[in-house]
């Protein structure tokens, strides 16, 4: 039984790995999704070409062959990243991409209404979309925000084929170990279900707190 | 400012939505500081005009002269061409508008509503902003309820709370859009009471857009009749309402009693 507590400990050791990568990858996805999402409604052509063209090959490409191109082709062209620069990259922009349309879908829900009120208190359009139809949006785009971090999570076990040590790398090597198939990927399972629950909660939360005194708000 | 010459001059605008006409070389003048009411049917053009006047919506032709200045135009070396955003963010100064459906901002409590575009567009320092919210909120009888949230009021605060904001930037003129249409039948007295404090206090410029025609009796100094985007009949509110001159007014005017509306 002793010799279980250190495999329990190498798979502790991927979980922390597996919620860097979740975080950081969402932190770049945010940024993305913004950068993307807002891009598209742009009044200049070339910025919407430039995020439509990101969203449509991001979102329609494999999540494994980014990640791949990211560790194993880049380095042909002198850009050499370590596995977990590469997994963060593949997987922010693999998910900005997806949550990308979720901002501009937010976004174009408000009501024009709001658009109106901007104008006639003479805002400037960056004015009102920073202080008037963004936090409005916002309110709409967490919930499937929550989506696309859950996404994120799971499709973290990809980057076990670049060697990096996450969850299911070291259920890979408990397994090879001990011969043993059940406990270490009923143990990561049970470990990725409960990340994802901290997630929907955390989402939750947050969205409980932006949506106060605004009701009526949400259709 | 002289008083002879006009705040607003209206040369000439037309207007479509696709193929309907909504204004058609329509021209008008208003004088500073007066009280305007703009009747007539659905789809005459009335709210069109003030939308326009907002910038909310473009002209197909004509021109428009606010305060001695171009609306949709900008000349520049004696040309005249069309006016960029700069220039039209210049020009809103001059103009508030309310809205029919108060278009409050949901996520902001009533004094945020209010002193958001002074800190904004004019750079005020919040300790002043507020200072002339509460004065406004005053006026307007919704002190009282400068924290609570636009979801929290009922229609009718909610309209006095968009006025208030709309006062704020102190423009020189005010458009108001069937500010009480949404308004439950109890509730319109109280925003109506405040338009009129304002209408006697205030030497702006006002113009309303409304089916409230005892409202506009009391209100304005010069009706406007409006009929497919033309002014049918124009004069003091009296001759309007009591003596109209063409079939056109007194057949809308006797339409809006039989609906129960009060002249």
């Amino acid at each position: 039984m002793t010799q279980w507590s250190g495999y329990f400990g190498l798979i502790l050791q991927g979980a922390l790995v597996t919620i860097e990568l979740t975080l950081m990858g969402s932190v770049l996805a945010l940024f993305m999704a913004f950068l993307a999402g807002m891009g598209r409604l742009s009044r200049f052509f070339v910025l919407r070409a430039l995020a439509t063209a990101y969203i449509e090959f991001f979102r329609g490409t494999s999540i494994f062959v980014q990640l791949f191109w990211a560790y194993f082709v880049l380095p042909f062209i002198g850009i050499s990243l370590t596995p977990l620069q590469a997994g963060v990259l593949a997987l922010g922009l693999n998910v900005g991409a997806y949550a990308a349309e979720v901002v501009r879908g937010a976004i174009q829900s408000i009501g024009r209404e709001q658009y109106e009120a901007c104008t006639a208190l003479n805002l400037g359009r960056w004015q009102g979309m920073r202080h008037v139809i963004l936090p409005q949006a916002l309110l709409v785009m967490l919930p499937t925000f929550g989506n696309n971090a859950i996404e994120l999570l799971k499709a973290t076990a990809v980057v076990s084929l670049i060697s990096l040590t996450d969850l299911t790398f070291q259920a890979q090597v408990v397994r090879s170990q001990t011969g043993n198939t059940l406990v270490p990927f009923a143990t990561i399972l049970i470990i990725y279900f409960v990340l994802a629950l901290l997630i929907s909660w955390g989402v939750r939360s947050l969205e409980r707190r932006m949506a106060r005194g605004l009701d009526g708000v949400r259709a | 400012m002289s008083a002879s010459a006009p705040i607003i001059k209206i040369d000439g605008i037309s207007k479509s939505f696709g193929s309907f006409k909504v204004l058609d070389g329509l021209s008008m003048q208003v004088m500073p500081g007066e009280k305007l009411a703009l009747i007539g049917p659905s789809g005459s053009g009335k709210t069109t005009i003030l939308r326009i006047l907002m910038t909310l919506e473009r002209i197909d032709g004509g021109h428009i002269q606010i305060d001695g200045e171009q609306l949709y135009h900008m000349e520049r070396n004696g040309q005249l061409l069309p006016a960029d955003e700069r220039h039209l963010t210049r020009m809103r100064q001059k103009i508030g508008m309310v809205f029919q459906l108060f278009n409050l901002f949901p996520h902001k409590c009533v004094m945020d509503n209010v002193t958001l575009a002074p800190m904004l567009t004019k750079g005020t320092p919040r300790a002043a902003a507020e200072k002339r919210a509460m004065e406004l909120l005053e006026m307007v009888g919704m002190a009282d309820k400068a924290k609570n949230m636009p979801a929290q009021l009922s229609g009718g605060q909610k309209q006095r709370v968009a006025i208030a904001r709309a006062l704020a930037l102190s423009p020189k003129i005010m458009l108001f859009d069937e500010v009480t249409s949404a308004l439950d039948p109890e509730l319109v007295e109280e925003v109506m009471n405040v338009m009129r404090k304002l209408a006697a206090e205030t030497d702006m410029t006002m113009l309303l857009v409304t089916h409230e025609m005892g409202f506009a009796h009391d209100f304005a100094d010069r009706v406007l009749f409006f009929d497919r985007g033309k002014i049918v009949e124009e004069g003091k509110p009296d001759e309007i309402f009591r003596h109209p001159k063409q079939e056109r007014t007194q057949g809308f005017l006797k339409k809006i009693i039989a609906a129960g509306h009060r002249v």
